[in-house]
């Protein structure tokens, strides 16, 4: 871009690690980029590639273990690493200022709105008491939160996820900063206010002409929000390009395995394609091109010399010796499809009929019920042999509470769950462990579901032992046998959990699940932890199982991408009920409830040509709490289209297809072919 | 001489202690997460140094809990009789220290006693004169005879010999420790030697071999000089401080160690159980131990004490000998400290156990259907295993530091049992007088001191090591 | 907020009850009151008639819990437990063994015991947490290490030596106080300074190293690291940031005891001879005088719970989450 006038940040050959004991281990090896006025640069890698530390570096924020190793951060013409600490503060909410990924826990829990903007007034712009207010108030309306003279003497504990990260937006932009740094700005909130806090970025970007450094692991973030795009692995950056270039032509191998890995632009069903192994740990970088190890088109002297820059084109740099990088595109569609064709429904496993889980609230001196926590309220749903069926849905609105209390993890408060024509809601423990076999969860976070003090021979045996599905003499063999069909050796019996990556933990987690040979699994967001790459392995071994065992799936998700790739059916949730209910491809190819239209729309995609064009529906506020969900129908105070029933009666299943069944007053109303 | 072994109760709960912490040492070897905590507890240089010197009171405590009694010299042929006083090994080995009581105070390392006595002195003329002097001790400085004046030197000689002995003793096992290193790891002993003094061993030897150094030198002074002086002094009944100080580090040890054995059991299984079953269970232990801390600590002591004194003084035909009407009080105190002081333990782990109960694993283990017993045996102790041993480390020394109120107060150990804290009691009396008789006081904070500061380091190291935040 | 201070309130009532319960069984059923007078009177030289003398003079001569031989309301009042526990509840706590009334010698001996323990815990609230800032500022330099080890060897120490130590250095060395004693008005800070010094010195050690733990853990929050990047200095952090942070988990400690410091401190008002309620303890353990032991208890445990209420209550002014939340 700029190449004649200085750039508003430029950071050259940044060399910065973490000490451990006397060693300094490098997290960041010499990473160069610049940003101009106006521009968004997204610096775009997986988890531990070193893109948060280099956020932190420039803004001398690093924790105490953290070093600046070499290196040089311009800012204008200013060079910041040598800066004396005094005018580093300066530079800090000044200059530029940063937006962090956990809302949660970025602001001062204990300090008024008002006061945390306040701070940043006194310190950039000399302002102090009313003059001040008055521009809090001022910087709230931009960052869109109405009522802003309340809001001032509000806590952080009183506004939702999405409110805070406003808040902290109008924090940094308090200081009028020339560079705003957001690290992960939406990774911590629900899409459709994801939707939101990146239209507002985009916004402000462009009203007040900043330059923005925006870090994110999402490729779909990238391509609505970027005008450059730097990609980093394993401490380096490796590909650097304008973002229609880089989502049109990517030729780092690296960048192109992570496009293949993507479930959102393979055909569904098909297996995605998966990097090998595993980033390198700090400690053990390869020398030579880190990615070697993993490379598909490795050559011999990858694994000698650290490739140097390459350019392509203008703006289009790339570290590889490969040269036929630019023809090859991405096309995961010759492999074979994995998903079993959509065979006719066999009779279900499991039929669930207007299921109820309430949680007391308990208030006032002797702490009685005063109301309930409508975590699920009437939901009915069937899982059948070989089939997938996908619950969907934003944080919040009861999908983990429907799958533990299918498992009687949570005792339902009403409805039933017949399994092959029993129920099983309301039996007694010892009358439910024999069925316990059949049922079994996989859980969201690989880290909290292995007990790390035990053996992963012992974990995978717990279920077998429990449940007395093998023999004793049998079960070392059996636990063998398990880890071999999710992919891992038969060593691993004698190791820990934690020495084990994300992805490999989640392969136990599945192999434990499948130890007491279940029929039915639940899939609670198996993967929402997970890096792009190791996501596509998890859901490659969970489609290869499906194929081979018949397993029927609920896979609990708030991923779209996901679900199209795995599921042939999807329920769509909202405050504790389902709003739509269908085939993968009615749902995705032509939703029809208004909350649908808008989560579908709300998803960034990673496709260039879907970012900017068609029509984006932005739903306002946020989701109600389930506590006191709003009268008649739930989404009415949100929905572009509600009409005056909405607010009076929840609205009946309309029946659009034999698969298909719709909650809206809309649809209900006699003319179905109404403009919606 | 025949002896007959006796096992008071509070041997069998030290001893019992002894084999569950050998247990727990070989146990913890084979829990790689555990074994991998203590290995970063042996590479902490203050906790190892602390550990050196806490083995040495170890030590001292245990020969001090080996008891018996003498037989009593008879007929042959009648039945044997024996002493009633219960002695221990340690006794034994101090038996100069224990016998060689003088008439009252003396000064450290004095060869006459502490106050000026009417005596009869044997003029040159052979005649008989009384005056008043300080009298010669009988046993501080008996060697010396009449040549008092060589006092300084004689002891000067003592200690010089001594710090030569230590000086071999530990250059001897600074060379086995060199040369184990050198075979371990295959390398030249002068590469070992430096290895292992420039702190590159993965176990903190050289902290080790230092506080070895520090505890030769002092215990060799000490020893050398013990044979033939009263190197602390004598109280006032004319027994040696050293001996007195060296015996109440059994005393503190007890408190110490023995009162965990009620703490443990109490706080595990009510924090647990409180935590995991929650509702009613969870509702009537929060109510049980916020009423017993709601009872100011050392008011519920004292109240349980006065009641337990009542219970022995009216029941004197329970004990044989007065070291087991010591021995069962001291016992009841740390019972009564237990029973006071679980409250804070269970509280910890019972916030611990709400937590881990929503963890995915406790899930995962619950939807397989294993029972509510076997998921807190398997899942929920071995993660809460690290705040027990935090607790268990950080508790001793404020146990041992209660003890000395406690006796100042008294309701402590009984009178008759030696302390740190009846030797502080016995001794403040007499700050008043003039000059100051301060050595016993001063020997009983400093050996106090050392102790606790060691356990507060080793606490420091242990939980830097077992704590999952610092990792 | 009310509704949430009423049921703490509501919450304190069985554990009293609690309380009474367990001084109860301490006093009278661990040993009955035969066993008690049996030891009072000497274990030798006891008869029957003595016994029944010394219970009658103290009203242990009653039954436990129920009277059969009362009529009315007697046979639950006119027992042991009602006569000696459940009176406490009303502020009765009977007379002492020298004769006098337990009440109106709290009541005396209350001043003298604040007198101390109120400047103590001010005085030593506002050094330690000072000087646990200062570490917490310093962090992994060599101030914050060797303050660490002073405080690890302070707290090593016993307090009896900080006690005997100072009252020899300041009082019988250098004779800048009177050893012990009390005065009256103005004259009791003369005797004052000496041990409410030895407080605070003796706090200093395990207070600190608290402290400074929990700011340590207060800035490694991500709050912090936003301040940080506001741009301000390290110093407006520390005392905007942190401090207001750290005060939640310091009140849990500091304001249960608040109450508690009407008991005085047993140590040193013996070791001072401060006329107070804790050498009134002292002297009363001393002398096996078990009513006025019973007493402390009970109020030691009313004032514990005050505390603990005060604490909730204090919640709610610094953490705006319990004010507004309840």
């Amino acid at each position: 871009m700029a190449d004649d006038k200085i750039p508003l940040l430029s950071v050259r050959n940044l060399a910065m690690g973490f000490a451990s004991g006397r060693r300094v281990l490098p997290a960041v090896s010499g990473i160069s980029f610049a940003v101009a006025e106006g521009e968004t640069y997204a610096l775009l890698g997986e988890s531990g590639c070193g893109k948060s530390a280099t956020a932190l570096a420039l803004m001398r924020l690093l924790p105490a273990a953290g070093r600046v190793l070499g290196g040089e951060v311009r800012l204008g013409e200013r060079e910041l690493l040598g800066l004396p600490e005094a005018e580093m503060r300066g530079v800090r909410g000044g200059g530029m200022a940063m937006i962090f990924q956990e809302p949660a826990t970025s602001l001062n829990p204990v300090m008024t709105v008002g006061r945390q903007i306040g701070e940043v007034l006194a310190q950039h712009a000399g302002l102090q008491g009313e003059a001040a207010r008055a521009r809090a108030g001022k910087l709230l309306t931009a960052v869109g939160i109405s009522d802003p003279a309340r809001r001032l003497d509000e806590y952080p504990f009183q506004l939702s996820g999405g409110m805070k990260q406003r808040v902290m937006i109008a924090m940094a932009l308090a200081g009028n900063p020339a560079l705003l740094v957001a690290d992960e700005p939406t990774t911590a909130l629900d899409v459709t206010i994801q939707a939101q806090i990146l239209d507002l970025l985009q916004d402000l970007q462009a009203e007040r002409d900043m330059g923005m450094l925006l870090i994110t692991h999402d490729l779909g973030v990238v391509a609505r929000m970027a005008h450059r795009v730097g990609v980093m692995y394993a401490g380096e950056l490796v590909e650097e390009a304008p973002c229609a270039t880089f989502f049109a032509s990517p030729c780092h191998p690296y960048t192109q395995a992570l496009f293949a890995a993507l479930p959102d632009l393979s055909a569904p069903g098909a297996r995605l394609a998966t990097i090998p192994g595993q980033v390198p740990s700090l400690a053990a970088m390869p020398a030579g091109c880190r990615f070697a190890p993993r490379c598909p088109h490795v050559m011999t002297r990858c694994r000698e010399v650290s490739p140097e820059w390459r350019e392509l084109a203008p703006g289009h740099r790339v570290r590889c010796f490969w040269e036929e990088a630019a023809v090859q595109r991405v096309s995961a569609v010759a492999e074979p499809a994995v998903r079993p064709a959509l065979a006719v429904a066999q009779a279900p496993l499991v039929q669930v009929a207007d299921l109820q889980v309430h949680f007391p609230i308990r208030r006032g001196i002797l702490q009685r019920t005063v109301g309930h926590v409508r975590a699920v309220d009437g939901v009915s749903l069937a899982l059948s042999p070989g089939r997938t069926l996908a619950l969907v849905g934003e944080s919040g609105c009861g999908k983990t509470t429907v799958g533990k209390a299918l498992l009687q993890l949570i005792k339902p408060t009403g409805g039933s769950v017949l399994l092959e024509g029993h129920e099983i809601a309301g039996l007694s423990r010892a009358e439910m462990r024999p069925l316990r076999r059949r049922l079994q969860m996989i859980f969201q976070d690989p880290f909290a579901s292995l007990n790390p003090r035990m053996r992963v021979g012992e974990i995978i045996a717990e279920g077998m032992q429990a449940l007395a599905t093998a023999e004793r003499g049998a079960l070392a063999e059996a636990v063998t046998a398990m880890l071999a069909q999710v992919g891992l050796d038969a060593e691993a019996v004698g190791r820990y959990p934690h020495e084990f990556s994300g992805g490999q933990r989640q392969r136990i987690a599945i192999a434990r699940a499948l130890a007491v040979q279940p029929e039915i699994l639940i899939c609670d967001e198996p993967t929402s932890a997970l890096d792009v790459s190791v996501q596509a392995q998890i859901l490659n071994l969970l489609a290869e199982l499906q194929s081979s065992l018949g397993l029927a799936y609920l896979f609990i998700t708030h991923n779209f991408a996901v679900v199209e790739h795995l599921a042939h059916e999807v329920a769509v949730m909202y405050l504790g009920r389902i709003v739509e209910h269908g085939t993968v491809e009615e749902v995705l190819r032509d939703p029809q409830h208004p909350y649908t239209r808008a989560l579908l729309s709300a998803v960034p995609s990673p496709k260039p040509a879907a970012a900017g064009g068609g029509s984006i529906i932005r739903l306002p506020g946020e989701t109600p709490s389930p506590a006191n969900p709003p009268a008649g129908c739930h989404f009415h105070p949100r929905c572009i289209h509600a009409m005056p029933i909405c607010r009076e009666a929840y609205p009946d299943e309309t029946r659009l297809s034999p698969t298909r069944v719709v909650r809206c007053h809309l649809l209900s109303s006699a003319d179905l072919t109404a403009e919606v | 001489m025949n002896i007959q072994p006796v096992l008071l109760w509070s041997d069998v709960c030290i001893w019992l202690l002894v084999l569950a912490g050998i247990g727990a040492g070989w146990w913890s070897r084979r829990q790689p997460p555990l074994a991998a905590a203590w290995k970063r507890v042996g590479q902490s240089r203050p906790g190892m140094a602390a550990a050196t010197i806490l083995l040495a009171f170890v030590l001292v405590g245990l020969l001090d809990s080996l008891h018996y009694r003498e037989q009593l010299p008879g007929k042959a042929g009648e039945k044997a009789s024996y002493s009633v006083e219960v002695l221990s090994a340690l006794d034994r080995l101090l038996l100069p220290l224990r016998t060689r009581v003088e008439k009252t105070y003396s000064e450290p390392l004095a060869t006459r006693a502490y106050a000026k006595e009417m005596m009869e002195v044997r003029q040159a003329d052979g005649s008989l004169r009384t005056m008043r002097d300080y009298p010669r001790l009988k046993f501080g400085g008996a060697t010396l005879g009449a040549d008092e004046a060589r006092v300084d030197a004689d002891i000067a000689g003592r200690a010089i010999r001594a710090v030569l002995l230590a000086a071999v003793v530990w250059l001897g096992l600074c060379l086995v420790v060199v040369r184990r290193l050198a075979c371990a790891d295959g390398v030249p002993l002068k590469q070992a030697w430096q290895a292992l003094w420039c702190g590159e061993t993965a176990f903190a030897w050289n902290a080790v071999l230092i506080a070895f150094g520090a505890l030769m030198l002092v215990a060799a002074l000490l020893l050398g000089l013990a044979t033939e002086y009263h190197v602390f002094g004598t109280d006032k009944v004319g027994q040696d401080v050293l001996y007195q100080v060296l015996k109440s580090i059994r005393t503190a040890l007890v408190i110490g160690l023995v009162t965990t054995l009620v703490t443990l059991p109490l706080a595990v299984f009510l924090g647990i159980i409180a935590g995991y079953f929650r509702g009613w269970i969870d509702d009537l232990i929060q109510y049980i131990y916020t009423t017993l801390n709601s009872i100011p600590g050392v008011l519920l002591i004292a109240a349980a004490v006065l009641m337990m004194q009542v219970v022995i003084d009216t029941h004197p035909q329970w004990f044989a000998t007065a070291a087991e009407r010591a021995d069962l009080r001291l016992l009841a105190l740390c019972f009564i400290l237990g029973l006071t002081s679980w409250t804070g333990l269970a509280r910890l782990l019972r916030g611990e156990a709400l937590k881990l109960r929503e963890l995915e694993y406790i899930q995962a283990a619950q939807a397989f259907g294993v029972s509510d017993l076997r998921i807190i045996s398997r899942h929920l102790l071995p993660n809460l295993m690290h705040i027990v041993i935090i607790a268990l480390v950080m508790d001793f020394s404020g146990l041992v530091l209660a003890e000395a109120v406690l006796s100042y107060v008294g309701i402590g150990v009984d009178p008759s049992m030696i302390s740190f804290g009846t030797m502080i009691n016995n001794a403040r009396m007499e700050l008043g007088r003039e000059p100051v008789v301060w050595w016993s006081l001063v020997a009983a904070f400093a050996f106090m001191f050392v102790l606790v500061l060691a356990a507060n380091l080793l606490a420091d190291a242990v939980r830097d090591a077992f704590d999952p935040r610092m990792a | 907020m009310l509704a949430y201070i009423l049921r703490r309130l509501l919450y304190a009532i069985p554990i009293l009850i609690g309380v009474n319960l367990i001084t109860f069984a301490l006093f009278f059923i661990v040993n009955t009151p035969d066993d008690m007078a049996r030891m009072q009177l000497g274990v030798k030289r006891v008869t029957p008639e003595a016994i029944q003398k010394w219970k009658a003079e103290r009203g242990y001569d009653k039954p436990l819990f129920w009277n059969g031989a009362a009529e009315g309301a007697g046979p639950v009042t006119q027992t042991i437990f009602f006569e000696k526990s459940a009176r406490m509840f009303a502020g009765d706590f009977g007379r002492a063994e020298d004769g006098r009334d337990i009440s109106r010698e709290i009541v005396a001996r209350m001043g003298p015991s604040l007198a101390i323990a109120l400047p103590t815990f001010l005085l030593g609230l506002f050094v330690t947490v000072s000087f646990a800032l200062l570490l917490a500022f310093f962090r992994a330099t060599a101030l914050d290490f060797w303050g660490v080890v002073l405080c690890v060897a302070m707290m090593s120490i016993s307090g009896l030596f900080y006690i005997i130590g100072g009252q020899f250095l300041f009082a019988k060395i250098f004779r800048l106080v009177p050893i012990s004693g009390y005065g009256g008005g103005l004259d009791a800070a003369r005797f004052l300074i000496l041990p409410v010094l030895i407080g605070v010195i003796a706090g200093i050690g395990s207070s600190t190293r608290w402290y400074r733990t929990i700011f340590l853990e207060e800035m490694g929050k991500d709050y912090v690291r936003t301040a940080r990047a506001k741009g301000l200095t390290e110093t407006a952090v520390m005392f905007g940031h942190v401090l207001r942070n750290a005060l939640i988990p310091i009140l849990t400690g500091v304001v249960v005891v608040i109450p508690l410091l009407f008991m005085g401190s047993l140590l040193t008002e013996s070791f001072f001879g401060i006329p107070g309620l804790g050498s009134y303890t002292i002297d009363a353990i001393n002398a096996q005088d078990f009513a006025v032991v019973r007493a402390m208890v009970f109020i030691g445990s009313v004032l514990y719970i005050v505390g603990l209420i005060l604490t909730d209550i204090s919640y709610t002014l610094v953490d705006p989450r319990i004010r507004f939340d309840r």
